[in-house]
């Protein structure tokens, strides 16, 4: 078969470079997604095209494949490749276009309350809404139970349909879509200061990793050179937020087993890292820091040494917690072979973050793609083999180690000059793949000459690890499912957008 | 007479009064160990009376077993909990305060909650009744099997004859006792839903036991639950004091100054018992499900343990 590098020769120039390609192509890129060949890293629409978004296995590759659906239909990928099917239905629900062949058309975003259908495509009248027919399950005493949308915590909202025997799950099945906030046709036509805020809000604990990935799609495609201070700059947000989300979900992860003492401590210590980046950025969360061109605020000279003296705290006292965390008898046996997700399936499905590392999954956007400032850097990415809630916290453990190591280092490094640069628009496309806390977060923008926005997607890590969990509770017993849920806490409003 | 009768209602008053303060204590304790500040003990009052005044949401095919449930439990745990010597042996309830009867009004509470808890149809409400009787199955032939054992012991299962036995001298130590103890305490545990066995704070609805039989609950139906909830938990750290530490209970024909003493005593009891309580739960992770029947056939073992020892010799 055709490698990537073949088939996007003559393609738009870049990082991503884009190549318009036959249906044949096409199809023969969904068996190769299939065959694990090639790990698909995004797949959207636009009125009368479909892109896929490819990284190539062992050549590390890159590159989008597009096709023209003028006709309104396109050959389904999702008939070879697992991971392309909700993707699918998501471009169903949102440009109308349809999948030839795809073995699940039920809507998936589209939950008949827009009062439109195909808002993004061509617009026609909503159609009748009919009841969401959930897979069936057949078998002897199996009962269903029915979770969400609306939960007894303050959580994001998805439906969880749960078949069990008893206390053991035999299927799991998510309906998501709940906080479909229209953001990429909110994006479509966008100036691009207003652009970067609503990317910055797709999915608000990575906000510094989305407008990150915004801001490097904008680059690509102006071909704008970020000064160096701003890269750096960027660099310690993404891991002020990667510490705090971490941090913030061990805690959590250990309150789900009812040991509250974790919760409490590490609570401290997010709160810690999030007062520290208000004091650095001005902004707890560190919001619409990251703009096209560089970061809009530098860091407060005062905060320089707040941080170092954060850093220090944390190397002292989260050892502790992680002791407390490994001595706990009751609380390893609750973590320690539940949710187990296998392997290939992690491949297959190419999820990335903690998720796919606790499984085998070799793959840090950080390492494999060597953007700076990380080239520069020494850190390391952790790979664990067993895949249960115990690898997955341990995953996260390690993360936040390597992350105060890598923030002492940038802090130190630092180089001084502009934090940002002008963003001359020219009508171009770009796309950029950034590692988030919770994986690797895609975005693609095509530019119009005026800087705004033509047409722009954003792929959360979730997307890829909303299917493993349904695989991963399998067999587990029902009251493990908060358990695992939040070892996994995939994004709802980033996969909802 | 009429001194009885005073001491009599002076026990049931204060087992409602104190009830929610025990609550309280326990979770203010849990709140500090774990660094936070938390709210005063006094919260379960405050909590009571907002839903006292709230009003009573129900479900369209909610049946009236639904709404009389509340009531029944939290009158039989009540009367469960009056019959527990407090602070003195001199009840008037001292011929019905049988440990079998307890166990009894509280079998029949368990069973009227889990009925509501199916009654009203929802797929949490079957969870938690399943998930309840599951346990119950396993905790009350338990609870009988540490009761006989301690029957044998004392040669009564009269609580006040119990005590009055226990608080006598001629005891020496006795491990029959000792594992009677540590069963009784680990019982407590399961059925008040306390952690490893449940967790009272979560709001994860797959998880829950207890909280999940009476999710659909509100209003004053909710107040009377949770009163029945602390309640029970004030009849185990009472229950477990009376007949393991009776020590400082007042004996029958006892003047004013010797009660005054006596009740004092008992709110220091209290007092450690929710200490300990939090001081165990801060440092323990909820256990599987499937784990609860092991955790609870310990207990089981224990009693059983406790029985053939005493019948092997008469000093163990």
């Amino acid at each position: 078969m055709a490698t990537l590098a073949d088939i996007i020769a003559d393609g738009i120039e870049g990082q991503w470079p884009r190549a318009v390609v036959s249906p044949d192509v096409w199809e023969s890129a969904g068996r190769q997604i299939a065959e694990g060949t090639w790990t698909l890293v995004a797949h959207w629409g636009e009125p009368g095209m479909v892109h896929v978004a490819i990284r190539e296995r062992g050549t590390g590759t890159t590159g989008i494949l597009s096709l023209n659906a003028a006709g309104g239909r396109f050959p389904s990928l999702g008939r070879h490749a697992l991971p392309a099917r909700r993707l699918e239905r998501t471009i169903r629900d949102l440009f109308g276009l349809e999948p030839e062949g795809a073995p699940d058309l039920r809507p998936w975003l589209d939950h008949g309350r827009w009062g439109l259908s195909h808002p993004l495509g061509v617009h026609a009248a909503a159609a009748e809404p009919e009841p969401y027919r959930f897979l069936p399950v057949e078998g002897e005493g199996l009962h269903q139970i029915p979770v969400g949308p609306v939960h007894a915590g303050i959580i994001e909202p998805g439906h969880f349909r749960f078949t069990a025997s008893g206390e053991t799950i035999v299927r799991l099945e998510e309906r998501l879509g709940y906080v479909h906030k229209g953001i990429e046709g909110l994006l479509t036509g966008a100036p691009l200061d207003r652009a970067a805020k609503l990317a910055g809000r797709a999915s608000g604990d990575s906000t510094v990793a989305y407008a990150t990935a915004f801001a490097q799609a904008v680059e690509a495609a102006c071909g704008v050179e970020v000064p160096s201070r701003a890269v750096y700059l960027r660099a310690v947000m993404l891991e002020l937020e990667r510490i705090a989300n971490h941090v913030g979900d061990i805690g959590a992860i250990c309150n789900d087993a009812a040991f509250g003492l974790m919760h409490a401590h590490c609570a401290v210590l997010r709160e810690r890292v999030l007062r520290a980046a208000a004091l650095a950025f001005g902004h707890r969360l560190m919001m619409d820091r990251v703009v096209p061109g560089g970061v809009a605020v530098d860091i407060d000279p005062k905060a320089k040494d707040h941080i170092s003296k954060l850093l220090a705290q944390i190397a002292r006292q989260f050892p502790a917690l992680i002791v407390i965390y490994e001595d706990t008898a009751s609380l390893q046996d609750r973590t320690v072979r539940t949710g187990m997700v296998r392997h290939d399936l992690v491949a297959r499905f190419g999820a990335g973050g903690f998720v796919g590392r606790a499984s085998g999954r070799t793959f840090d956007t950080r390492k494999v793609l060597r953007c700076p400032p990380y080239d520069m850097l020494d850190f390391e990415v952790t790979v664990l083999e067993r895949g249960d809630v115990d690898a997955r916290i341990r995953i996260r453990i390690r993360e936040i180690e390597q992350s105060l190591s890598l923030l002492g280092q940038l802090i130190a490094q630092l180089p001084y000059g502009d934090i940002r640069a002008d963003v001359a628009p020219r009508a171009a496309e770009g796309a950029a793949l950034v590692e988030g806390f919770r994986g690797d977060i895609f975005a693609w923008l095509r530019m119009n000459e005026d800087g705004s926005v033509a047409r722009c997607h954003l792929r959360d890590p979730s997307c890829f690890q909303w299917p493993l969990l349904e695989a991963a509770i399998d067999g587990n017993i029902v009251a493990d499912f908060p358990l695992c849920n939040k070892s996994f806490n995939c994004s709802y409003a980033g996969h909802d957008l | 007479m009429t001194g009885i009768l005073a001491l009599q209602a002076i026990q049931e008053v204060m087992a409602v009064a104190l009830a929610p303060l025990l609550t309280g204590l326990v979770r203010r304790t849990k709140a500090r160990l774990q660094c936070r500040l938390g709210p005063s003990a006094f919260q379960p009052y405050r909590d009571l009376f907002r839903l006292l005044r709230k009003e009573v949401v129900l479900a369209p095919n909610a049946s009236w077993l639904f709404s009389a449930a509340p009531v029944v439990v939290c009158a039989t745990t009540w009367v469960a909990a009056t019959l527990v010597p407090s602070f003195t042996l001199d009840v008037r309830l001292a011929p019905a305060a049988d440990l079998i009867a307890i166990v009894g009004l509280l079998a029949s509470a368990r069973f009227v909650l889990a009925l509501a808890g199916l009654d009203i149809g929802t797929s949490f409400g079957g969870i938690g009744a399943s998930r309840e009787m599951m346990i119950a199955s396993v905790a009350e032939p338990a609870m009988l099997m540490l009761i006989f054992s301690l029957a044998l012991v004392a040669g009564t299962t009269r609580l006040t004859d119990i005590a009055a036995f226990v608080q006598s001298p001629i005891l020496g130590l006795r491990i029959s006792l000792m594992l009677a103890f540590v069963g009784f305490v680990m019982i407590a545990v399961a059925e008040n839903g306390r952690i490893p066995v449940d967790n009272p704070a979560t709001h994860l609805e797959l998880t829950m036991v207890h909280e999940a039989m009476v999710l659909e609950y509100s209003g004053r139906h909710l107040a009377l639950i949770e009163l029945a909830g602390s309640i029970r938990l004030l009849l185990y750290v009472s229950l477990i004091s009376a007949v393991f530490l009776p020590w400082g209970l007042a004996p029958e024909g006892a003047g004013v100054a010797r009660c005054g003493a006596a009740v004092l005593f008992y709110l220091a009891k209290l007092f450690v018992g929710a200490n300990l309580l939090a001081l165990f739960e801060v440092t323990i992770a909820k256990m599987r499900v499937f784990r609860v029947p092991q955790f609870i056939g310990a207990a089981l073992m224990l009693g059983l343990l406790a029985a053939l020892l005493r019948l092997v010799s008469e000093s163990l």
